[in-house]
């Protein structure tokens, strides 16, 4: 919403300067975007100096000049004037200027072989006078110290931009802002001043709104202005115009855009003589067609509210006219129509045709219903001043009754809300300003609501409008309380912290990246998820929910490769979608490896990176969380976008029916498909979901402290299984055994190849023995031993190695 | 019999020479041997008569410890020098560089929720989430915004489906919806998130984070409100003084409604929170608005309360100087090691929010 300050004082008698009154504005929720100059057209004109100039190597008659316009070069300008010469100061356009005379665009162009950068003026072409023999010739006296300054003085007024919030729509019009600045103590609202304009007969078209269900249109009003003389509007009404930003038209477009600006109060004339017969408002049939001003066709669909003639649609009511019956410069007749569209009616049709106008703004958020009359008045009598005619009386044609709507407000509310309190005159007169009815009861207020105020329908609003207008600085600071209601985080919550957390620690750079990603890529790592479209995508290439947070990783991986990075380790937190209801969603992390360990170290042998680095990360990470080792138990199987032979999912138990994460190479295949390249890519991913809650609190756990001071012992056995035989379970194995004399079970080799059979494998592990109860003799370890031997022997089928 | 007096002076000064592990074992041999000068004259204790005896035993004794502390502080001299001499041929540079070590980064976003949680902890606030898909009801009816308020066109939605039932929530308003329906009154709580909005240019990403808050009691009014927000904006920019400015705003779902300012200046470039006479608009709030109460079966006539919504990334790039929202979700490796965090760098209360 645009004006100038001298506009606004056309409503409000203010003797307060411009920077109290944006402050004001401010103050009452209306919030200023801008103070400032419009920036205009003519700024792009330049007192300039002609320091050379020269003949063109190929026209006769055009000179090449160098010009100083107030920058560090000059620029070359081609130029066909005679006067032309060295020294002289006159205006240069520079490209993109638009030359008044002829509303031609400057551009960069080649003449005749010789690139011109802009151009030397003429007076005509200035619009100065009719002289366009050679160009604008400047004193020197007056000139020589303003080269590069603008020619023309501006002479435009300050204009206000305020970004008005969609429950305020009688602000839209200059005088809803003054009537808030008056309220809020900034000056007094002027009275609308109408002169009594002459109405000599009936409104000859007839008009009715039919009565169809779900009419958009409850009240239309209209008066016929004939003979009339359309012509450019005067000075006045076109600065107006132009101190918007907009361009005048005609004196009859500018006239209704003016009312628009100044009342909120959106017009439309249509030429009389355009209409066939009558015009009825009604609801549209599928199918109908009409062209709109913005010269587009419409097709309608059912039910939206058009007006009408005898031949068809003529426009969409309160949105956009037609073109077969809109005004010219030659229209002699005008029908003008000021009329009140349910914003409801208004939201859905313009949403159907995806239609903005200046129109469909305010009535879509609710016009002054009672504001049809004076609509008509100052409108036509504008027109008839301006372009001569005759008014008729006005037709005005009603499906329903627009009243003020009454509600009782409490006083104490405004306290209670608020924490602080104000006399009651004070509000009353703050209401009053507002334009509310008040009537004051005992603690109780019966207030009338303005019927431009369609955003007030219940106390609270009252309480609003009272503390805006009162300011908001009056409201107290009080300290907070620290009262705690229940914990800040819950266990789930704690553990994504501690997880995130667990996962950096580990040498991981945290990203996040957005939930959402390209489906070709989604598509190698969805599995049996169901992919999820985005309606409405910010880009082709963001078109599905992710499935996987691998998405996004693997494709800012490649970024940061393609950067020269070699050994990345990226991880992120966040939803991964199964399916788009609300809660069909899980919390994962995902962290990718890629390059070598210890690349270009002096004491170090590097390698590349292997699924065992991330089976580390993933059980370390498990096991800082609370979660016990002991008990995990690790499958091949994973997701295809894994290595099938280097990958796995580990289970918090053997029982568990989900694995709470996954480790392994990324497929070769993807990193292919992907073109990533790298010497090696490893991942894995925690499924938060499936991490069941600790029931046992550390506080209970750290209680139980056992311990044996008994001597341990320690026995290697090497056993040769079948090559494909699990180390996990040989360790199961073993440890079941006895599990209170059984400490802890390392695996320190596998061997293949020479001595053992070609099918086969050795694993060499140490076993470590300690009692709780007593030192154990030689006796009992070499019972143990034999336990461990044949136990293992006769239940994986291994042999033992000797 | 020897003369055990020029025995001992001679072995001291023999001693005192610079000499090898091997002659100090031969000289300890030659005088505590089988047959050394001290172990003989031992034998010789008993030939002598009863007076003389004792004296020549306590002297012998005492010789004897003499040579004896003398040989062992000569062997551990010689074995010290030993191993020094053997150090001095195992110096390595320790100017080489360390074993390879990876310093893991948590992300901007994460650090600053972790210390906005820290903040509304301190005053009683817990945490609760939401999901990132809602359906229309919770995103804008329940919160007072019907379909046909153009106060909708303020949020360019993502759609899950051409009814437009499904969307990717907007705000993280829906989440005191969901709070509410899921309890009972006192509520507060904060809760932050990923939204959304199909809106993407220089300062505007397609996804960005915000933090909702909610405190609804018997007698919670707009002081508390400011009273809370003035705390936050304190502590979270860790300055003792915060200039701070209401303004009137409109959102459906509170009443009244207001924008809140921060004043600040540019000192070097950089913005400088809590002084100067320029404004910053950082979060809108208000009292829940009684509808969005009643909505979500709470009674407007006996609680109330207030709700605002911060934008957290935004927050993080005033407190730490990050220009560009975008870079955010880039992933860019150099952007995550300048801007991320150390993972044992956890924002509390009693270590205080940032070193």
């Amino acid at each position: 919403m645009k004006f100038t300050i001298g506009w606004l004082k056309d409503h409000l008698d203010t003797k307060k300067k411009d920077n109290e009154l944006i402050e004001k504005l401010t103050n009452v929720g209306l919030e200023v975007e801008s103070f400032e100059n419009l920036s205009s057209d003519l700024d792009n004109f330049k007192v300039a100096k002609i320091i050379n100039a020269e003949q063109h190597p190929n026209a006769d008659r055009l000179r090449v000049c160098d010009v100083d316009i107030g920058g560090q070069n000059t620029v070359k300008v081609v130029c066909g004037a005679p006067n032309a010469k060295k020294d002289l100061l006159t205006v240069y356009a520079g490209p993109g200027s638009i030359i008044p005379k002829n509303n031609m665009k400057l551009t960069i162009s080649k003449i005749r072989g010789v690139t011109s950068y802009g151009m030397l003026c003429s007076e005509s072409e200035l619009n100065l006078s009719e002289e366009s023999e050679g160009i604008k010739e400047l004193k020197s006296s007056n000139y020589s110290d303003k080269i590069g300054k603008n020619f023309f003085k501006s002479n435009t007024e300050k204009v206000v931009d305020l970004s008005i919030t969609p429950n305020r729509p009688d602000c839209l019009g200059v005088r809803g802002v003054a009537r808030d600045l008056a309220a809020a103590g900034a000056g007094k609202l002027k009275k609308i001043s109408l002169k009594n304009i002459k109405k000599n007969g009936s409104q000859k078209i007839k008009v009715s709104i039919s009565k169809d269900k779900n009419q958009g249109c409850t009240v239309f009003g209209s008066c016929l202005i004939e003979g009339v003389t359309n012509q450019e509007s005067p000075q006045w009404l076109k600065e107006k115009i132009v101190s918007l930003g907009q361009k005048p038209i005609s004196a009859i477009v500018d006239i209704t855009n003016y009312v628009m600006l100044d009342l909120n109060r959106p017009l439309h004339a249509y030429d009389a003589d355009k209409i066939d017969k009558e015009i009825i408002v009604r609801n549209s049939k599928k199918g109908e067609t009409f062209e709109a001003l913005d010269n587009k066709e419409y097709k309608l669909e059912n039910d939206m509210c058009v007006i009408s003639d005898k031949s068809g649609v003529l426009g969409l009511g309160g949105i956009i006219g037609g073109t077969r019956s809109g005004t010219e410069i030659n229209t002699k007749n005008i029908l003008l129509e000021s009329a009140y569209f349910l914003p409801r009616s208004i939201r859905k049709t313009s949403k159907l045709l995806n239609i903005d106008t200046d129109a469909k703004f305010r009535f879509e958020r609710g016009i002054d219903p009672q504001s049809i009359e004076i609509g008509l008045t100052k409108a036509a009598q504008l027109i008839s001043e301006i372009c001569g005619g005759k008014i008729s009386k006005f037709d005005i044609q009603k499906i329903s009754k627009h009243e003020k709507n009454k509600i009782k407000f409490k006083i104490s509310l405004f306290e209670k809300i608020t924490g602080f309190q104000i006399k009651d005159n004070e509000i009353i007169e703050i209401l009053t300003d507002l334009g509310f009815e008040v009537s004051k009861k005992k603690f109780e207020l019966d207030l009338k609501i303005p019927t431009w105020r369609p955003d007030i329908t219940q106390p609270i609003d009252i309480v609003e409008e009272i503390v805006r207008i009162k300011g908001y600085e009056n409201i107290e600071t009080l300290e907070p309380e620290k009262t705690k209601i229940k914990d800040t985080l819950n266990k789930q919550q704690k553990l994504f912290h501690f997880l995130q957390r667990s996962v950096a620690s580990k040498g991981y750079f945290e990203t996040v990246t957005w939930s959402f990603t390209d489906s070709k890529i989604n598509n190698l790592f969805k599995e049996n998820l169901k992919e999820i479209k985005i309606v409405n995508p910010i880009s082709s290439d963001l078109d599905v929910l992710r499935n996987s947070i691998f998405t996004n990783l693997t494709f800012y991986l490649k970024k940061n490769l393609d950067r020269g990075f070699k050994d990345i380790s990226l991880f992120e937190i966040g939803p991964i979608f199964k399916n788009s209801k609300p809660g069909e969603q899980l919390t994962v992390i995902g962290a990718i490896k890629s390059g070598k360990v210890s690349r270009l170290n002096w004491n170090e042998k590097d390698r590349i990176v292997d699924v065992f680095d991330v089976k580390k990360d993933v059980i370390q990470t498990l096991v800082e969380a609370g979660y016990d080792r002991q008990s995990f138990f690790v499958r091949d199987k994973s997701p295809s976008y894994y290595h099938p032979g280097k990958s796995g999912s580990v289970y918090l138990d053997k029982d568990e029916i989900d694995p709470v994460a996954y480790f392994g190479e990324i497929h070769p295949n993807i990193l292919k498909k992907l073109d990533i390249k790298t010497e090696g890519l490893v991942g894995f991913e925690i499924y938060m979901d499936y991490l069941r809650e600790n029931k046992i609190k550390l506080k209970d756990l750290k209680t139980n402290f056992e311990y044996s001071d008994y001597q341990k012992s320690e026995r290697d056995f090497a056993f040769v299984v079948d090559k494909n035989f699990k180390a996990q379970d040989l360790i199961e194995i073993i440890s079941s055994i006895d599990k209170n004399l059984i400490r802890s079970i390392k695996i320190f080799d596998i061997y293949e190849g020479e001595n053992i059979p070609q099918d086969k494998k050795s694993i060499a592990l140490n076993v470590t023995i300690q009692s709780a109860e007593k030192t154990l003799g030689e006796s009992d370890l070499e019972k143990i031993n034999k336990l461990i031997i044949s136990t293992v022997e006769t239940k994986s089928g291994a042999k033992i190695r000797s | 019999m020897f003369d055990i007096k020029k025995i001992k002076d001679d072995y001291l000064s023999k001693l005192d020479n610079d000499l090898n592990i091997e002659k100090v074992n031969q000289i300890k041999t030659e005088l505590f041997g089988k047959n050394g000068m001290i172990s003989n004259s031992f034998k010789t204790l008993g030939s002598l008569p009863n007076d003389e005896r004792k004296k020549f035993a306590s002297d012998l004794n005492s010789i004897k410890d003499e040579l004896q502390d003398k040989i062992d502080s000569k062997i551990q001299e010689i074995e010290t020098k030993e191993i020094n001499s053997k150090l001095e041929n195992e110096k390595v540079d320790v100017t080489l560089p360390e074993r390879e070590f990876n310093q893991g980064k948590i992300h901007p976003v994460s650090q600053v929720i972790d210390e906005i949680s820290s903040i509304f902890s301190e005053i009683g606030f817990s945490v609760e989430e939401g999901p990132d898909i809602e359906n229309e009801h919770y995103n804008f009816t329940a919160l007072n915004t019907p379909d046909n308020h153009p106060a909708r066109d303020m949020h360019d939605t993502f759609y899950l489906d051409n009814n437009k039932e499904l969307l990717l929530r907007t705000h993280t308003s829906p989440v005191q919806v969901r709070t509410m329906l899921n309890g009972k009154p006192p509520f507060k709580i904060i809760a932050p998130g990923r939204t959304y909005r199909s809106d993407s240019d220089q300062t505007h990403s397609p996804m960005f984070h915000q933090v909702e808050g909610l405190h609804v009691d018997k007698d919670i009014n707009m002081g508390h409100l400011k009273g809370c927000l003035n705390y936050f904006i304190k502590s979270f920019f860790e300055v003792d003084k915060i200039k701070m400015r209401f303004r009137p705003s409109h959102f459906p779902f509170t009443e009244p409604s207001a924008e809140v300012d921060i004043g600040y200046e540019m000192k070097d470039g950089k913005i400088v929170i809590g002084e100067g006479d320029k404004w910053l608009e950082i979060l809108g709030c208000g009292m829940v608005h009684p509808n969005v109460l009643k909505n979500v079966k709470v009674n407007p006539d006996k609680v109330q309360g207030y709700a605002f919504g911060i934008g957290i990334d935004r927050l993080g790039m005033l407190k730490y100087g990050i220009n560009d929202l975008r870079a955010f979700f880039e992933t860019d490796y150099r952007w995550l090691n300048h801007f991320g965090f150390d993972p044992l760098d956890v924002p509390s209360n009693y270590r205080g929010l940032s070193r």
